[in-house]
């Protein structure tokens, strides 16, 4: 876990990249993240920390991932494609790489209690998943409607002892779980708040995306093994608030020839009013303890963002990638509903591989980017579809 | 001079703007001051109050619902007849997205001279935001826990000398229902570390009984949930009549 320090990747001693992200929160949370962030400082490098973390990567995860050459995307689009098989994790998606990672700080700080914000229901499952092998009681929020979409992951939580609650405020969805795992560390600062993405208070962005960053270290010892060079030319990832996109894009951010592409939910349209594509869609401003790019009105409410894919509707972004993007570093593109629904079903029927709605953005894209027969192109496969058949049995 | 030192304790009441109707504000204004209520706060609304409650939360879904906004409020503000200080409070999003310039020149129009906005810290508001404050003499209230350490507690004191220091009376968001359980001795010292800045405590407060509590540590207290609570089932009045 060799973590570069970077002017993309590092924020600024307030958790700054740039002008975005911060820590906005209210001096009730304050003790808490400054606690985190110093105890995070203190472990991270530690080598019992690290030996910790990288051996439950591998013999309890399955890391490293592989990085599979696929053929038929590669003669389709007449190029090398490769995805990184983040969907064969365990628990099925990157989200346990930081689930891990931090339900260790958990431990290491003395937590008992865990509280947690789920979209999809993967972030959800991985720390469940977590939390009973450190044997942590565990508390996920949840939004009532992502609870009817993603029925499998909310049984899979319960079964692993965690205590889903819904959220019923708002649009009773990501957002909205956020709000109330926010809530509730207020009400209950002794409980670790394990956060799902690049997203909130410093010093969370900075930690998810070095948890995350394990997916472009492998890439690129993978990618130096089968082409000779540990560059790729294109790396694509979805982002939701970002946190396949941060690990994926992050050993990349200094390699001036490795174009970063992010993919965000159109939804119905960029132009429907009814999508989750932050960047292009968003303006500046504070959700959820940091300063970044969000969907609000013109007197700064936010909006509530429209996506098939529950792992992708969050109106704000991570600020690293915020960032990145108005800095030019980081491309953003956009994918529909039904564009991410037939690039599903296009890896299932060509390579068997069913991939989550997340994560069937970011396959999409290959169809709406400029591609040259010269181009290694690496997309972050975060996660399977198991949980999404419900969907896709509506559609197929 | 500093409008929140008084010789006798006082009693703030917390309203979110716009609600149960958009134009409630400026009858409700009339009401707590007539009352005798030492200052007014107002809430300015926003979509995702993450430090605050159920009640607020519900009263500021209404809220925006009736269609209030910062153009809005300032201009019943405006027209307002009382002269009891307001001070408001929100989060940080609706009043970067209004503009933060055009927001502290607005509350100078209106005199409104204290602001709390609970999601800036003091090191974002030294960092970003403390000097247009100062150039529209609008002065920020910050937020203690009992949690606080010494060193910032005075650190905040020193900065609100012009506003006051607002004690949260416990680790919990607004209108909790924990039973107020203050440590008098340590409010009592955190009480001596504002030194001349006055202290407030809110987050909690329901009752007489509650308020006289708070009155034995510091010099005022802050009710907004139970307010609004009062209000939604018409009995606002009863209630005033309740604290006193």
């Amino acid at each position: 876990m060799e973590l570069r320090t970077t002017k993309h990747t590092r924020p600024d001693e307030m958790g700054f990249y740039g002008e975005y992200g911060g820590a906005f929160v209210p001096e009730l949370l304050r003790p808490n993240i400054e606690e985190l962030e110093k105890f995070y400082l203190q472990v991270k490098d530690t080598p019992s920390f690290k030996e910790e973390y990288i051996t439950l990567l591998k013999d309890y995860v399955g890391r490293p991932t592989p990085l599979y050459y696929s053929e038929k995307l590669s003669i389709k689009h007449s190029c090398s494609i490769y995805l990184k098989r983040e969907d064969l994790n365990h628990t099925g998606a990157h989200k346990i790489n930081n689930a891990l990672g931090q339900i260790l700080l958990a431990k290491k700080m003395g937590k008992t209690t865990v509280v947690a914000e789920t979209g999809a229901g993967q972030h959800g499952v991985a720390t469940a998943t977590a939390s009973a092998l450190m044997n942590l009681k565990c508390i996920v929020y949840m939004g009532e409607i992502d609870i009817e979409r993603q029925a499998p992951n909310v049984q899979r939580m319960k079964f692993l002892g965690a205590e889903v609650i819904p959220a019923k405020s708002g649009s009773k969805t990501l957002k909205d779980a956020t709000n109330e795992a926010i809530r509730y560390w207020i009400n209950h600062p002794d409980a670790y708040y394990l956060i799902g993405s690049v997203v909130g208070p410093h010093p969370y962005p900075m930690i998810v995306t070095d948890f995350q960053s394990i997916i472009s270290e492998e890439m690129r010892i993978q990618l130096l093994e089968k082409t000779g060079n540990e560059l790729p030319t294109k790396v694509i990832a979805c982002v939701g608030g970002g946190s396949n996109a941060a690990g994926a894009f992050y050993h990349f951010y200094e390699e001036e020839t490795v174009e970063l592409i992010a993919v965000e939910a159109a939804g119905k349209g960029l132009k429907s009013g009814a999508s989750a594509a932050t960047s292009m869609l968003g303006s500046q401003g504070v959700i959820h303890g940091s300063m970044t790019l969000l969907m609000q009105n013109a007197h700064g409410q936010i909006i509530e963002p429209y996506s098939i894919s529950a792992g992708l509707d969050y109106p704000g972004i991570g600020p690293l990638h915020a960032h990145s993007i108005k800095e030019g570093r980081t491309k953003a593109t956009s994918v529909t509903d039904e564009e991410a629904l037939f690039a599903a079903r296009e890896l299932t029927k060509t390579e068997g591989i069913i991939p989550a709605l997340e994560s069937a953005h970011a396959l999409a894209a290959l169809d709406k980017i400029e591609l040259f027969k010269s181009d290694i192109v690496v997309v972050n496969l975060s996660g399977r579809g198991d949980k999404d058949m419900a969907t896709y049995k509506q559609y197929f | 001079m500093n409008v929140f030192v008084k010789k006798h304790k006082q009693l703030s009441i917390f309203t979110t703007a716009g609600y149960p109707n958009v134009e409630s504000l400026n009858d409700q204004i009339s009401v707590l001051s007539t009352q005798g209520v030492d200052f007014i706060e107002v809430g300015i609304p926003f979509s995702d109050p993450m430090a605050d409650g159920p009640m607020i939360q519900e009263t500021s879904r209404i809220a925006l619902k009736n269609g209030m906004n910062l153009e809005i409020l300032f201009e019943q503000l405006s027209m307002r007849k009382m002269n009891i200080p307001i001070v408001m409070m929100g989060y940080v999003n609706p009043v970067i997205a209004f503009g933060l310039e055009l927001f502290l020149k607005k509350c100078q129009e209106v005199k409104v001279q204290t602001v709390i906005l609970p999601d800036m810290s003091l090191e974002i508001y030294e960092r970003f935001y403390q000097s247009l404050f100062e150039k529209y003499k609008v002065y920020p209230c910050f937020l203690i826990t009992p949690k606080t350490d010494d060193e910032r507690i005075q650190r905040i004191a020193k900065l609100c000398r012009k506003s006051f220091v607002y004690l949260v009376s416990s680790n919990s968001t607004t209108g909790s229902k924990n039973d107020l359980s203050m440590d008098k001795k340590l409010f009592k010292r955190i009480k001596e570390l504002c030194s001349t800045t006055p202290l407030f405590i809110g987050f909690g407060i329901k009752t007489r009984r509650d308020v006289e509590n708070v009155y034995e540590v510091a010099d005022g207290a802050i009710i907004g949930s139970a307010f609004l609570n009062a209000i939604s089932k018409g009995t606002e009045e009863q209630f005033l009549e309740s604290l006193y």
